[in-house]
């Protein structure tokens, strides 16, 4: 639960709100009551030590969780106001809608058109050839692909860089038109120049999009992020406007963290 | 030392502790400066005013050192939150030592000057204006080396006795000039000595602003009451 004095866990006009989220593995508890909002086109960084509950509370906006053995989510969680925690809901469509990026590129074993064309054609997103080739244009166009990949299409997605292979995935994410892109330290494995590609591509899409990112940078997520979400041992400590939490953070705990001090 | 808790880097640690220590030590020569540039006009000792001149150098050389530091931190550390809170203080302090040490060092340039005419009781006047200045000084650097924001607002409160005594030593040095022509030049240069007093005030004040920013994150408010100006000019 956070202290409503110093945490501005709440925000107007919300794209996923999180109450009381609780998770645990096997019995054993991995996140305590989390209340976080998730704000419409702009990107919140969360950002803590290593083991505190990021990914975990990341893979919790999709349901990735659910294809973790004993793994337990409670509490709620709604995006647009549907609450995604419910039975009911197919998880196959919410993860088109909450899309998610990963540490490692993970190109399907595929050509770089089927890669992006994979996700439309599953949910029946296009009718026909030519509205599949336009998305793939598209999506590759908005990652900043497009015109390193145009003449090679059909060839494997794998072929390409480490910093090309990150963008292909988030051209994937966003062919299936999400509303949510979660991506769990998308730039850990490239380098300067792909990463700088990435933040600069992150930075365009959340004009459309609502972006949450986990990072173990803090200077990325300074540069990347408008709200910093600080996490620690399984609770969020600390959560405000970027500017504010990387200035003037309210909680010695986040300061701790943030200039690299014992805690 | 302003947040000297250790960083899992300790040579981090080191560096922050390292630009604090050269903003305390650059705060202590501009108070020698300001004491002994006062002190030779009062003692009319020509080799202290020497002295005090000399020492500005070593000033500027500090104020020179603090932003080789604070810039190479930036670029190196990429400091968060208090720390660069701190780092940007100490390079905004450190200008306005480097302000105060020069209005001082011109006290004592005058100084040498004044005591080419024959003694005046104006002189005397001076230093109640001084110890103010000398007082927020310490006060403030005080407040940097201790981390303590209320004892820096307390400095800022000083200001405004600053500002009317000078108001009141203004009308002072009137009335020697009006009393002999032959008093013009020491009573004008007093004048500017004072003038250069009462900037001494302010750059403490902002000293005092910058300490405070450092240790809280929240700006100070700007508004401070200003006295009454007998003289229809402001003390500004
Ligand atoms: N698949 C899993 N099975 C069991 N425990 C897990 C699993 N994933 C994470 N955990 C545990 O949950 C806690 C939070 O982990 P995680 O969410 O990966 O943290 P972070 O992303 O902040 O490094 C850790 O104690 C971790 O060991
Ligand atoms: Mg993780």
């Amino acid at each position: 639960m956070l202290d409503s004095e110093t945490n501005s866990a709440t925000i107007a006009d919300p794209k996923v709100v999180c109450r009381d989220v609780s998770v645990s593995y096997s019995g054993k508890q991995a996140l305590f009551d989390i209340d976080l909002d998730i704000g419409s086109h702009q990107v919140t960084s969360l950002i803590g030590p290593s083991g505190c509950g990021k990914s975990t509370f990341l893979r919790c906006m999709n349901r990735m969780n659910d294809v973790i053995d004993g793994c337990v989510v409670t509490g709620s969680i709604s995006v647009d106001g549907v609450e995604i925690l419910d039975d009911e809901i197919d998880a196959v469509q919410l993860r088109r809608r909450v899309g998610m990026v990963f540490q490692k590129p993970n190109p399907f074993p595929k050509s770089i058109y089927d890669n992006i064309a994979y996700g439309p054609r599953i949910h029946g997103l296009v009718r026909g050839k030519d509205e599949l080739d336009e998305v793939v244009q598209t999506s590759l166009e908005r990652a900043g692909l497009w015109e390193e990949v145009k003449d090679r299409l059909l060839q494997p997605g794998t072929g390409l860089s480490g910093g090309q292979q990150q963008r292909l995935c988030i051209a994937r994410a966003i062919a299936v038109r999400p509303d949510v892109i979660l991506m769990d330290e998308p730039c850990s494995a490239l380098d300067p120049i792909a990463t700088a590609r990435v933040e600069e591509l992150i930075d365009e899409l959340k004009r459309s999009y609502s972006i949450v990112i986990v990072t173990h940078s803090m200077q990325q997520a300074a540069r990347v992020s408008q709200r910093t979400a600080f996490f620690h041992l399984g609770i969020v400590v600390e959560v405000g406007e970027t500017e504010q939490i990387f200035t003037n953070p309210r909680d010695e705990r986040t300061q701790g963290y943030i200039t690299g001090r014992y805690g | 030392m302003p947040n000297s808790d250790a960083h899992i880097v300790r040579s981090y640690s080191d560096e922050l502790q390292n630009i604090s220590a050269l903003v305390a030590k650059m705060g202590g020569l501009a108070e020698t400066i300001l004491t002994d540039a006062m002190t030779a006009l009062v003692k009319r000792d020509a080799d202290l005013s020497t002295q005090a001149i000399q020492a500005d150098k070593r000033v500027d050389n500090l104020d020179a050192e603090i932003e080789y530091q604070v810039v190479r931190m930036l670029a190196l550390r990429q400091p968060m939150a208090v720390d660069l809170r701190s780092i940007i203080s100490a390079l905004k302090i450190a200008q306005s030592l480097e302000r105060i040490a020069d209005h001082a060092k011109n006290g004592a340039k005058r100084a040498l000057v004044i005591n080419q005419s024959p003694p005046m009781d104006a002189t005397r006047g001076i230093v109640r204006l001084s110890d103010v200045a000398r007082e927020m000084l310490r006060s403030v650097l005080d407040a940097y080396v201790n981390s303590d924001a209320e004892g820096a607002v307390k400095v800022r409160d000083r200001d405004e006795d600053l500002d009317v005594l000078y108001d009141g030593y203004f009308r002072e040095c009137l009335t020697y000039m009006m009393e002999d022509n032959r008093n013009i030049t020491a009573a004008t240069h007093l004048l500017f000595i004072a003038k250069n007093i009462e900037r001494i005030g302010d750059h403490c004040t902002n000293i005092a602003e910058n300490v405070y920013y450092m240790q809280t994150g929240e700006r100070l408010s700007t508004a401070r009451p200003k006295g009454e100006d007998a003289m229809g000019l402001k003390a500004e």
